[in-house]
């Protein structure tokens, strides 16, 4: 199959020391150039900092990028992040991949630099394997019921209902005692303030 | 209380448990069973005479059984809703009456024994999970003699004890002979910070639990004298060290180390306690009246009445301490891990009534965010069909762990309906599709080969193609990783939303590419976050197995393992183990196996053209038919 080429840019995390201190981020941002239909490499110190993000939507522009790859920390921390960061620079947040080369890499190969480095490489080719298959896709949006379900009716269940309740939304108070109160209840008086429970 | 029991926009669903819930964030059906409370709480104004005429007597479970109440009671004197309950397994018995008396003098008429329970089908856009914890049970350990020596009590029955409103009206008096105690000794951490006895972490609100009892004590006791047996004094919240100073200035003497051996005089059931003091480094003997022991919390248990529990139903995990799991321990500690659900009070981990109250407030406000935006964006991570692939067959539907796909609903379209809204991504459809004829967006067939091919281009005898479930198994990854656990290098993961979305063809295509050695993960049964779609995952790789062999390519090349999110140190374990059977693997095995693969490639695409050939000849004859008919 011969795909349409396409311009993937590739930013390389140092997170400080957390990727850098193990993970030569110099040579792998060298490697990443290389890949197919890479066509620009930027490495930062923090690319989830405002700094860093702009750098992302500066890229996107002067490089007509289509693909974006970072290669930094887990995508569950910073996935989000970095979606909204190239949506507002017109990319669709989709065609954004990460490559964990933290949580996965660097952290718990602290003491092989090379294997580390030749792991990390790895895990941006695969990346940029990933994104050059990316599609946009579009989100769809649902109505929200407006009530919540509150589970429990100790302390927090109740304090909880009443937060939502004055809020403005239904609450179903679910209690499997016959009474509301849970152990609170059942305590004479309460630290710090030595006042009565209930 | 009274103000969630009046409050115009809480209805108080007591003596009800949840059975399932379904759907998704903003959008979630809850079937709650309200059981039969066989009085009606609007019309019962509490007037006690159905209690008085009740021959039975119980142990009262919130006076911690120090007295008795009837088979009709009230919980307790502030209970909301202020209404008696029947407590049915404790009646002498109505079907038919045996006894009835309750019935006769009821002026109100608010008994019936004909009330059935009731299933409620609630349709709501967020959950607060506030179930708790329960106390540390002494009983089974007999922690410092508590089954053998009635004035050994715990700290909860210290409260019944000491209240105005329990069992001896505030009286403080010791069970076995209901006479004052003057020397109260207080053993900390019973069932916490121990490796073999309970839990290994600090249950959080015993120390400051123990400091306001004393205080108690010497507010309402004067002459008596308090002794704590303690390893740590762990006050450290706001306003705790001044509390904890003031019990040193009213004479509470703190003694550092937990006894080692109590005694009991069987004539007055006074008490001996041996402790070393390691401050001192003596071995010390106090005489006691009385000892309260400050027990731990632990995670509340399943109630194992063959129901499924709150966390099996709304699939959340737990971290090693049993506790449930946040999405993330500090930047999302109120969130689980599926969207709409949230944490509040000691679910999350053992906490104090200002704790319990500061989460259910920020976990309300997360709640209340989602209600008020109105509407809720979903993920593009759903699944799509492909028309022109599919034969119908059904499988989809069958295997689809949310009934999001449904069979064809027109009569003369016989595709199979695939319900966006209820997708929820997981992939098992695509997997299973015997026809490639589901598309998975977002994490389509073509994006994980690529990914495949990537992690095997050089030196592929040195790697591991690992497939990880975006839940539990790549976030006991990111756990291994935060905790610095170090492993081999050898692992790639390729992160898919569910286990379930791993397709064979992926498994086979990374065997034709080279792998040495694959590995499929995911939650284990009871954590999956598609329902059961894990299920799905074991069978298909069991049927790898079987063909591997068939083959005569070792299944143990193959590996499969449930790595939970908080399983960090499972997760690095397996990785190690991964390295060493990687190392048993040999390039001419490798090399081997590539052969077996691409005949059989060959063979399946032989057949695949025959099948063709055959069903454009059957058309071509059929369209002769038309023909001739016409």
């Amino acid at each position: 199959m011969t795909l349409p080429p396409l311009r993937i840019g590739v930013f390389v995390c140092d997170c400080g020391m957390n990727i850098a201190g193990t993970v030569d981020t110099e040579a792998l941002a060298t490697f990443a150039a290389e890949l197919p239909d890479v066509v620009a490499v930027i490495r930062n110190r923090y690319t989830c900092a405002e700094p860093g993000q702009q750098e992302i939507q500066k890229a996107i522009g002067e490089h007509r990028l289509d693909r974006v790859v970072i290669a930094s920390c887990t995508p569950k921390i910073h996935e989000p992040t970095f979606r909204r960061c190239v949506a507002d620079a017109g990319l669709n947040p989709y065609l954004v991949e990460m490559a964990n080369i933290r949580e996965h890499c660097s952290w718990v190969h602290m003491k092989d630099r090379e294997a580390a480095t030749d792991k990390a490489k790895d895990l941006v080719r695969s990346a940029v394997g990933r994104a050059r298959m990316l599609e946009a896709q579009d989100e769809k949006t649902f109505p929200v019921t407006d009530s919540a379900l509150v589970i429990g009716a100790g302390v927090a269940g109740i304090q909880a209902a009443l937060e939502l309740a004055d809020g403005g939304h239904q609450v179903y108070l679910v209690e499997k005692e016959p009474s509301i109160g849970g152990i609170m209840a059942a305590l004479d008086k309460t630290f710090p303030t030595m006042d009565c429970s209930i | 209380m009274m103000d969630a029991g009046r409050h115009p926009r809480i209805e108080l669903l007591v003596n009800s448990e949840v059975e399932d819930v379904t759907g998704f964030v903003g959008n979630y059906r809850a079937l709650v069973r309200r059981k039969a409370r066989y009085v009606d709480t609007d019309a019962c104004n509490s007037c006690a005479e159905c209690a008085e005429v009740c021959p039975v007597a119980m142990p009262d479970e919130y006076q911690q059984g120090f007295s008795s109440r009837k088979a009709i009671y009230l919980p307790f004197p502030q209970a909301v809703p202020a209404s008696y309950f029947l407590a049915a397994e404790n009646c002498l018995g109505f079907k038919p009456i045996a006894c009835g008396k309750c019935l006769e003098v009821c002026e109100k008429k608010c008994i019936d024994f004909d009330a059935r329970d009731e299933v409620l089908d609630l349709e709501v856009g967020t959950i607060v999970v506030a179930t708790g914890m329960e106390a540390y049970d002494p009983r089974p350990n007999d922690e410092y003699g508590y089954t053998r020596f009635p004035n050994v009590i715990t700290s909860m029955e210290f409260e019944r004890l000491i209240c105005a409103g329990g069992p001896t009206e505030g009286n403080f008096l010791r069970p076995s002979d209901r006479q004052l105690p003057s020397r109260i000794g207080f053993i900390q951490c019973v069932g916490s910070r121990s490796a073999s006895r309970g839990v290994p972490y600090c249950s959080n609100i015993c120390c400051m639990n123990t400091i306001k009892q004393c205080l108690l004590l010497a507010d309402h006791y004067p002459e008596s004298r308090s002794t704590v047996f303690y390893l740590d004094i762990r006050a450290f919240g706001k306003g705790f060290e001044d509390l904890y100073r003031r019990t040193r200035e009213e004479g509470v003497n703190y003694v550092r180390g937990l006894p080692g051996r109590i005694e009991e005089d069987p004539e007055t059931h006074d008490l001996t306690v041996h402790v070393e003091n390691t401050l001192s480094g003596t071995l010390e003997r106090y005489e006691l009246d009385m000892l309260v022991l400050a027990t731990g919390l632990v995670p509340r248990k399943h109630n194992g009445n063959g129901h499924r529990s709150i966390d099996e139903i709304l699939s959340l995990s737990h971290t090693s301490d049993g506790f449930v799991m946040e999405a993330h321990p500090k930047l999302q500690p109120v969130d689980a891990p599926s969207r709409g659900v949230y944490f509040a009070g000691c679910i999350e981990s053992p906490k104090d009534v200002k704790d319990s109250v500061t989460q259910a407030g920020a976990a309300a406000a997360r709640a209340g965010n989602v209600l008020s935006a109105g509407q809720v964006r979903i993920e593009a991570i759903t699944a799509q069909l492909l028309p022109d692939l599919c034969a119908q067959c059904k499988i989809c539907a069958q295997v689809c762990p949310f009934n999001a796909i449904v069979e064809a609903s027109k009569k003369d379209d016989l595709l199979p309906d695939f319900i966006e809204a209820a997708c929820a991504g997981c992939g098992t459809c695509a997997a299973e599709c015997p026809f490639d004829a589901i598309h998975m967006r977002h994490f389509a067939d073509e994006q994980i080969l690529a990914q495949i091919e990537a992690i095997l281009t050089d030196d592929p005898m040195q790697k591991i193609v690992a497939f990880a479930c975006n839940w539990c198994s790549y976030a006991g990854g990111d756990t291994a990783g935060i905790s610095r656990l170090q492993y081999p290098t050898s692992v790639r993961l390729i992160r898919t939303m569910c286990s379930g979305r791993v397709d064979q063809r992926f498994i086979w295509h990374a065997f034709r590419s080279g792998a040495p050695l694959v590995l499929v993960s995911g939650c284990h049964f009871s954590d999956c976050h598609y329902i059961d779609a894990v299920t799905w995952t074991q069978r298909r790789v069991e049927k790898v197995w079987t063909r591997m062999e068939k083959l005569g390519i070792r299944p143990e090349r193959l590996q499969l393992e449930w790595i939970s999110a908080a399983e960090g140190q499972k997760f690095a374990r397996v990785m190690r183990e991964l390295d060493r059977l990687l190392r048993q693997v040999t390039p001419d095995e490798v090399a081997e196996t590539r052969q077996i693969l691409q005949r059989e490639e060959a063979k399946e695409q032989k057949k695949k053209a025959a099948l063709a050939m055959t069903a454009a000849q059957t058309e071509a004859g059929e369209g002769a038919r038309v023909e001739g008919n016409a």
